[in-house]
């Protein structure tokens, strides 16, 4: 069975995470609560010329939710918004239940992990909390 | 009124190696590998009350109240036996000992009846300026009802905060319950801490100054003999499906010159006594509060969930068990430095409830690395969040273990060597 709490990789963005600080100069900010949870996440981009310079977070929750907001910064820093919000739909896809190809979970890279969180209802929002977050910010 | 099964029975069922209950619940039978430690949310039930369901369709099922042929008259005699037993089991009698059938009204769940207090006997009591003092310990069914009640009258809603181990003292309740207090409205049993609030001092403070007393019974009745007459309350609230009956049942009790001063919240068939077209007259109490069909097979099973827990297991021995599996957490939950009970350290204030945490780690992990091995516990915010605000919990959110009679000491041992793993998890 597939159990995020074992991956180390996974863990590892929980315990240690390097996306999570205040930023300087954000040009984008926007918050996310998830109320069920109490989870409550700050996300900040720094974006120039339509490209993702610098994205980071602040805030408290559970560890999927914390390690799922350090993996997405992780993923879209360097990207186009375009892109970054093709990759977002991508995982809210993959968190519903919904099949990818193959080259979507290279695309998501370490974000594929969190795949097994569609078989944990409960858990679904904090796992989309940051993601959603990032969706409504470039909407 | 207690029919428990005495006192060497007790002993027997506190032997909580041994456990002779499970094999009556199919769900526990059917699944050797869970600990089921939820039972504050819901009971699980013994197959003798599912029988009950389902034989009341087999046998007696036609619409009650309705019908001049026998089939509906059994299913009415049906319903009225369980309302006796009811009264008989929270001791709702008369000075002869009576049952008092009548004063037993059916609804969906226990936050239904506080609601039917809160919305038809509040706005006959409460006047501009008067208080509603409630606990900060209680479900928001036993809350959001009162600030609603209190917006509509003009009144104020007052707190009893306890102390830190859940306490009420007589000071708080002395410096809260006053000549304008209308209304006091109390958990009997904390659904997050698990203590028992001292009933008869709320009601002799309150009933001192003219007032009234509404106790949320729901979770007493699943471990406790309640007695609604020497407790002194007005009214009591609870849920069949919290102890061993189906979903969709909830009971008040109110005092008989009470119920009958209140208008319906609902009102439609099964209800009147006469309608025109322009006016009703109510049915007497307690149909008056009993709009449409009801669920007979519902109450039906909830009369033989009675049963078995007050008959056939008892409320001696389903104390003395709780006590021990309580007890027995308590102590192994000792053994593990990283968790933090909340509320009392005493194990014999914690009534099948205790709340934790696990040290910088949120409850909802906690939650999902136990289900991963079987150990089923609520995580989240309780539905009591002005309590967990007030204790300055983190996240809003704890951990709850909730036990049952039917629980034994090997529930108890996994949950424990499951907090082991949660905390190897986060800390390899």
């Amino acid at each position: 069975m597939g159990n995020l709490y074992t991956s180390t990789t996974f863990m590892e963005h929980n315990s240690h995470p390097d996306y999570k600080y205040e930023m300087d100069a954000p040009t984008h900010e926007h918050d996310g609560i998830n109320p069920s949870c109490g989870d409550e996440l700050t996300l900040q981009l720094r974006v120039e010329d339509g490209v993702i310079e610098e994205a980071s977070f602040t805030g408290h929750g559970c560890a999927i939710s914390q390690a799922s907001a350090d993996i997405m910064a992780d993923l879209i820093t360097g990207e186009t918004v375009e892109e970054a919000r093709r990759l977002s739909a991508l995982f809210l896809a993959m968190i519903r239940g919904e099949e990818l190809s193959e080259q979507d979970y290279e695309d998501l890279d370490e974000a594929a992990q969190l795949k097994d969180i569609s078989h944990m209802p409960a858990r679904v929002k904090c796992a989309e909390l940051a993601w959603r977050t990032l969706d409504g910010m470039l909407a | 009124m207690n029919t428990g099964t005495g006192t060497e029975q007790a002993a027997a069922a506190a032997d909580i190696q041994q456990n002779p209950y499970k094999a009556d619940f199919p769900l526990l039978a059917g699944r050797p590998d869970i600990a089921f430690l939820d039972s504050g949310a819901t009971a699980q039930r013994p197959a003798c009350v599912l029988d009950a369901h389902r034989a009341f369709y087999e046998t007696m099922n036609a619409n009650p109240l309705r019908g001049l042929y026998s089939l509906s008259v059994a299913a009415t005699d049906a319903i009225e036996q369980v309302r006796a037993q009811i009264a008989q089991v929270i001791g709702a009698v008369d000075d002869q000992g009576r049952p008092q059938a009548r004063d037993i009204v059916f609804t969906r769940n226990a936050s239904e009846s506080l609601n039917l207090v809160a919305k038809s006997f509040a706005p006959c009591v409460l006047e501009p300026g008067d208080e509603v003092a409630i606990t900060i310990m209680e479900h928001h069914s036993n809350l959001i009802p009162w600030q609603e009640a209190c917006r509509a009258a003009g009144a104020r809603l007052v707190y009893l905060y306890p102390t830190k181990t859940g306490e009420l003292t007589d000071e708080e309740i002395a410096a809260k319950v006053g000549p304008r207090t209308k209304i006091v409205a109390a958990a009997h049993v904390s659904n997050v801490l698990g203590v028992e609030n001292p009933i008869r001092k709320l009601a002799d403070a309150v009933h001192a100054h003219g007032g009234y007393l509404v106790v949320d019974g729901a979770q007493s009745v699943p471990h406790m003999a309640v007695d609604v007459r020497a407790l002194g309350m007005d009214f009591f609230a609870f849920s069949a499906h919290k102890a061993l009956g189906p979903m969709g049942i909830g009971v008040l009790w109110g005092r008989h010159e009470l119920l009958d001063e209140m208008l319906p919240m609902l009102t439609g068939g099964e209800m009147i006594d006469s309608v025109t077209e322009q006016e009703a007259v109510w049915a007497p109490v307690p149909e008056k509060f009993e709009a449409g069909t009801q669920d007979a097979a519902g109450i039906y099973a909830t009369g033989e969930a009675l049963r078995y827990l007050t008959e056939h297991v008892g409320y001696d021995a389903v104390r003395a068990r709780e006590a021990a599996l309580v007890a027995y957490t308590m102590e192994r939950l000792a053994e593990l430095p990283y968790v933090e009970i909340i509320g009392s350290p005493d194990a014999a204030d914690h009534h099948g409830v205790i709340s934790f945490n696990v040290q910088g780690i949120h409850p909802h992990d906690v939650a999902s690395i136990l289900d991963m091995s079987g150990v089923c516990i609520r995580a989240g915010h309780h539905c009591a969040q002005p309590l967990l605000t007030w204790l300055g919990v983190e996240n809003l959110a704890c951990c709850r273990a909730s036990l049952a009679f039917y629980n034994d000491a090997t529930d108890v041992d996994r949950f424990i060597d499951g907090l082991e793993t949660v905390w190897r998890t986060f800390h390899a």
